[in-house]
């Protein structure tokens, strides 16, 4: 009697870990005993859908400040050398995060004497992690082999940060996955709001792009708080809820979209006009923000 | 009742072996044969693939910024019925459905100016009754132009 309480017990496991990513209508719904079967099929699939929260990849944030048109300043990087500090789950998710974003704006700025050690460090926290075959020897040597090649250099990087992600998702582990997302975010803004020169602040396109944020942080918001039972994940909502206090003082306006198909190149342009106004004091605030929440991070 | 045990701890095992092999499959699935879609466009590195049943829906939120130009691939593994897509702006307007393009799995675009997109990603129905719904894979995929 007592193993088959146990495998029921099991069973009832395996169905609630099975159920673990986010979905919509999670709360209770009452039960129509009217309904057929097939609707009741019907209606669980519809409670089962899921949904994603995507963020701007490291990649993605170091082509958008690239063309934005600001140089690049090795001394924002998190130095290799704070490796060795990262020894908990959460310092090292974070950190892979940071490194991968680093590794994205030297890959991007074609910085090749920076790349093999911060795909070391990479590896490193990957490794503390558990994340098997995410980044392996094999990795390094490709990177080393391709060093001037900067399309291959960004394709292993874009394959490093899937493959992270791709193991932590399919072996249920959704929080340390957001964390790392949250790291590459975290450092992604640290580096652009330290690369705005405040003497050509009216005008700057760099500026522009960092307001565009705004809609980014309630994304990292949500897909954070997705996993609030976490307790690494609600040490790091705090923070970021204060960031996104002083993003909400970022104006957006914006008028209607319609789409414009192009028959020579087959892209779709999405026009409709935005205005992220964003005054000096705000943007300051942010970057002190995004600073602090960094440091305490790399240290 | 020891048949009884026996059957619960068969269920077990294949349920964890099913579930573990699934998972694996949508990875490989995702990096092997989705990425391909991509064609020119760099992928981001974002990794977004569940599996699905006939039926079953997917939303995907995601900021897309006016100075890049954008590929969004979605694929599913053979077996599943074909895949509806939609794109939306953030009032719910429809910007784009594969339906008006031959349930095509790509879409190429750029913005005027930055803006969050939803995408809404639905599997359809073979529509045979009695028998158990298709499952399997679906990755959602983006890729931009570096210049």
């Amino acid at each position: 009697m007592q193993l088959i309480l146990g495998v029921t017990a099991l069973l009832i496991c395996l169905a609630a870990t099975s159920c673990k990513g986010r979905t919509k209508g999670d709360g209770a719904k009452e039960k129509d005993e009217n309904i057929s079967a097939d609707e009741q099929t019907m209606e669980q699939i519809k409670s089962a859908e899921k949904v994603f929260n995507a963020l701007p990849t490291p990649l993605e944030v170091a082509q958008l400040i690239k063309e934005a048109g600001a140089k690049f300043d090795a001394t924002l990087l998190n130095p290799v050398e704070n490796k060795s500090n990262y020894t908990t789950s959460k310092s090292m998710a974070l950190n892979l995060g940071i490194y991968v974003c680093d590794l994205s704006f030297a890959s991007m700025y074609d910085e090749t004497s920076l790349l093999v050690n911060y795909m070391e460090s990479a590896e490193d926290m990957a490794t503390g992690l558990g994340i098997i075959d995410a980044i392996d020897e094999t990795t390094i040597e490709k990177l080393e082999q391709n060093i001037n090649n900067r399309d291959v250099i960004m394709e292993i990087v874009s394959e490093t940060f899937l493959n992270s992600q791709a193991y932590l998702e399919d072996d249920e582990q959704h929080a340390v996955a957001a964390t790392i997302i949250a790291g590459g975010f975290i450092e992604g803004l640290y580096i652009s709001t330290h690369m705005v020169d405040m003497k050509n602040f009216k005008g700057n396109k760099l500026v522009g792009t960092i307001a565009d944020q705004k809609m980014s942080v309630d994304d990292l918001i949500r897909l954070l708080e997705t996993y609030n039972d976490n307790t690494a994940i609600q040490e790091l909502l705090g923070p970021i809820r204060e960031l996104k206090t002083i993003f909400d003082k970022v104006e957006r306006s914006t008028t209607p979209s319609a789409t414009k198909y192009d028959d020579k190149t087959g892209v779709t342009e999405i026009t409709g006009a935005a205005l992220s106004e964003i005054k000096q004091d705000t943007f300051l605030a942010i970057k002190e923000k995004v600073g602090e929440i960094r440091n305490v991070y790399v240290k | 009742m020891k048949q009884l045990i026996q059957i619960l701890l068969v269920t077990v095992l294949l349920s964890v072996i099913t579930s573990g092999e699934t998972n694996a499959q949508c990875k490989g699935f995702a990096k092997s044969l989705c990425k391909k879609e991509l064609g020119a466009y760099l992928h981001d590195g974002n990794y977004h693939a569940a599996v699905l049943v006939e039926g079953e829906e997917a939303e995907l939120y995601k900021t897309f910024y006016s100075d890049l130009e954008y590929r969004v691939a979605i694929c599913a593994a053979d077996g599943l019925p074909p895949v509806e897509f939609t794109v939306l702006d953030a009032t719910g307007k429809m910007l784009y459905s594969n339906k008006e393009s031959e349930m095509s799995g790509v879409w190429d675009f750029k913005l005027e100016a930055s803006q969050q997109l939803k995408i809404i990603v639905k599997v359809t129905t073979f529509g045979t009754r009695n028998e158990l719904p298709a499952s399997g894979c679906v990755a959602i995929m983006f890729g931009f132009k570096t210049k």
